[in-house]
């Protein structure tokens, strides 16, 4: 009989209609503890070290004093933002890579107003123009690639990411030509005695400013993509171009449009960069954040409610690994290692979220 | 004469690097799999080269070049394709998103092949001090004869270790593999439309697997040709790497995913990045808006190539697809 020599594959996948939030987040929880398992057993291997001390030493690490919370919070802020500014292009399905080249470009021109206003405009106007003049350098720089790819077609994921090394080589150009002092390549602290262009301390705090920003960001952020007629419209072209075409939305628009957008709120996290937190501009004022928010808006499903956790999670892991680096001298790229590791767990988990897997076995029963 | 032989020399050198990184990404991509993991795969293959070869000169009682040059090119491909079995495994069986994978994959690498780096020097006594003189000798070993006494023709063509020979050649018969034999034009119909080669009885998740973990190990020895030959068997923590990966990524759209025309298009993009170093009088700040050569005529290249949207030269049909026979 020939029927019988046909096997059953070992385990089957289907896609799954739908599943409970509670199911899905369990699985979630459940890749982020094997992760920390797996990364203990790492830590464990290189150092010999007890992990449960370990995570005790990165949880001090990011909240142990007052001052280091503050740190993680403002770090935190401008992960939330790049990944803020990623979510309605990523929701359109268009794969925005270049945030980093978004975010040095509103750097350059915050840097550059601090420069060169920076003592001559009162305080408030003085930001309100950056605010303003580093959306429109970031809206430019995103809106090249969403050009080119509504018109033309051109592929945006690598059409971004080499825009990410133009502006780094902007970058360079004005770092070497504002270095001060002379000969040392960097730009030092802008404006150190005069304080202009930097954010104030509100209420004592000097980081609040970037908090309350990047949260009212956050929201407009929410309600728009979910609430909006354009948050519909990036929802519908995201899902299908030809759906889209067929209800009759202008898909080039909404494209172009969506990019601006994406581009002036990463660049706007340039200028919460520069004024409000390093003062200073140089190559690394992006510091791989753009990429590390692609991870993050993807993860959230582009809600930016949960990348608020997500984005959380990582900050509290970089600012933890600094610290057992420090503290066990290994040196800071464990936390680059150890992010790696998690990422690729949740990564996994999601198809445990999408598919349905059944085993051998358990489909006869089921055929019965 | 001098000046534009020492030109050709800096662009081939750099030349080989993105070349193999980019032969493997050209691979890799297609069986369709977009791998933006490159930077992490040769950060991967270029710190397990360099670890290898370090503990090999330093354990060994008589150290032999030979060996040691078998051991770093072993532990290099090694390390390089468990990075692309890491990123299959993600994106083929676990179908995750190739993007976010590779962009993982990138920050791993980086993060692991640093840590490894600067225990390493540190082990060393320092930056700079790690020292496997005999492995970096042996890979840097060039013709004898013909790159010492024929003068300019040497200097231009003798002058490199074996390395920058074999991406040539590996690049040539990676373009021989998936344009002449049954094999490869299999691979291509899986990247270009994975289910009506799986209908045609091609096995496509195999294919992908091999063609990522394959291309993966391919792209390492980017990695080590830059550790071990380029800057001579040191480490530094500095990202240099992760900037050529993204070049080598550049690269592939510059080749339009012909491996040959990667050939001279590495030399190119070489001889673009060092260029600024031969033009007198430029500032320093000058110099760094020419250091964006490379990445400006690839997006030159990616405009030209849309608007005249030429069949050969399109990426893979179903490239940064994941595919799930189930799915209509």
């Amino acid at each position: 009989m020939s029927v019988d020599k046909v096997r059953e594959p070992f385990v089957r996948i289907s896609k799954r209609a739908s599943i409970e939030l509670w199911r899905s987040w369990l699985f979630r929880a459940a890749a982020l503890f094997a992760s920390l398992v797996v990364c203990g057993v790492i830590i464990f291997a290189l150092t010999g070290l007890n992990p449960v001390r370990v995570y005790a030493a990165m949880f001090s690490g990011a909240f142990g004093t007052v001052k280091r919370s503050w740190v993680t919070i403002r770090d935190l802020m401008m992960l939330l933002c790049i990944s803020v500014g990623l979510a309605p292009a990523f929701k359109m399905r268009f794969w925005n890579i270049g945030a980093e080249g978004q975010i040095l470009a509103g750097g350059i021109v915050s840097a550059a107003l601090m420069i060169y206003a920076g003592n001559s405009i009162p305080l408030v106007p003085l930001l309100m123009l950056m605010f303003l003049a580093s959306a429109a350098a970031g809206a430019v720089w995103g809106l090249i690639p969403g050009v080119f790819k509504a018109v033309w077609n051109a592929n945006e994921t690598l059409f971004t990411l080499m825009m990410n090394y133009i502006a780094i080589q902007v970058t360079s150009y004005f770092v070497a030509l504002w270095e001060n002092p002379y000969g040392s390549n960097t730009v030092g602290v802008i404006n150190q005695l005069s304080k202009g262009g930097w954010f104030p301390a509100i209420f004592g705090q000097m980081y609040l400013l970037n908090v309350i920003i990047v949260l009212a960001l956050t929201i407009l952020m929410y309600l728009y993509l979910r609430y909006s007629k354009q948050g519909y419209e990036i929802a519908v072209v995201g899902e299908s171009e030809n759906t889209a075409r067929y209800a009759a939305i202008n898909v080039r628009k909404v494209v172009i449009r969506t990019m601006l957008i994406s581009g002036a709120i990463c660049g706007v996290a340039g200028f919460i960069a520069v004024a409000g937190a390093g003062h200073t501009i140089s190559t690394s004022t992006a510091g791989g954040k753009g990429f590390v928010a692609i991870i993050v808006a993807w993860l959230s499903k582009f809600n930016t409610l949960v990348m608020v956790l997500i984005s959380g999670l990582l900050v509290f892991l970089d600012k933890g690994a600094v610290q057992i680096a420090s503290q066990f001298d290994l040196n800071d790229f464990v936390s680059e290692m150890i992010t790696g590791i998690i990422l690729f767990f949740i990564l996994g988990s999601e198809f445990f979220i999408n598919f349905k897997v059944r085993f051998r076995g358990r489909i006869k029963e089921a055929g019965k | 004469m001098t000046q534009l032989i020492s030109l050709i020399q800096a662009a081939v050198a750099f030349g080989t690097v993105i070349l193999f990184g980019a032969v493997g990404e050209i691979l890799a991509e297609k069986s369709g799999n977009l791998n933006l993991g490159v930077p992490g795969v040769m950060y991967l293959g270029g710190i397990a080269g360099l670890v290898a070869a370090f503990f090999y000169e330093r354990s060994a009682a008589n150290p032999n070049g030979l060996v040691a040059l078998l051991v770093t090119f072993g532990a290099c491909f090694l390390a390089a394709m468990i990075g692309g079995l890491i990123y299959a495994v993600l994106t083929i069986t676990l179908r995750a998103n190739q993007n976010v994978t590779g962009l993982t994959l990138t920050i791993f690498g980086g993060g692991v092949a640093n840590l490894f780096g600067g225990t390493l020097n540190k082990m060393a006594g320092g930056v700079g001090q790690i020292s496997v003189a005999l492995t970096s000798s042996a890979f840097r070993t060039t013709m004898p004869y013909l790159s010492t006494e024929t003068g300019a023709i040497g200097k231009i063509f003798f002058s490199y270790g074996f390395l920058a020979y074999l991406a040539v050649l590996v690049a040539v018969f990676v373009s021989w593999f998936i344009n002449r034999t049954s094999v490869g034009l299999n691979l291509r119909a899986v990247g270009e439309n994975p289910a009506t080669a799986d209908a045609a009885g091609i096995n496509v998740t195999k294919y992908k697997y091999v063609a990522t973990c394959v291309g993966a190990g391919i792209s390492g020895f980017g990695g080590l040709y830059y550790t071990i030959d380029y800057i001579k068997g040191t480490w530094s923590t500095d990202g240099s790497i992760e900037g050529l990966g993204w070049l080598a990524v550049a690269l592939v759209i510059f080749a339009t995913w012909k491996p040959t025309r990667a050939i001279w298009g590495a030399y190119l993009f070489g001889a673009l990045f060092w260029l600024y170093y031969y033009i007198p009088g430029l500032t320093r700040s000058s110099q760094e808006l020419f250091k964006m050569l490379p990445y400006a005529v690839t997006i030159a290249v990616l405009i030209f190539v849309s608007l005249r949207h030429k069949k050969e030269d399109q990426p893979p049909t179903s490239l940064g697809l994941a595919y799930f026979r189930e799915e209509r």
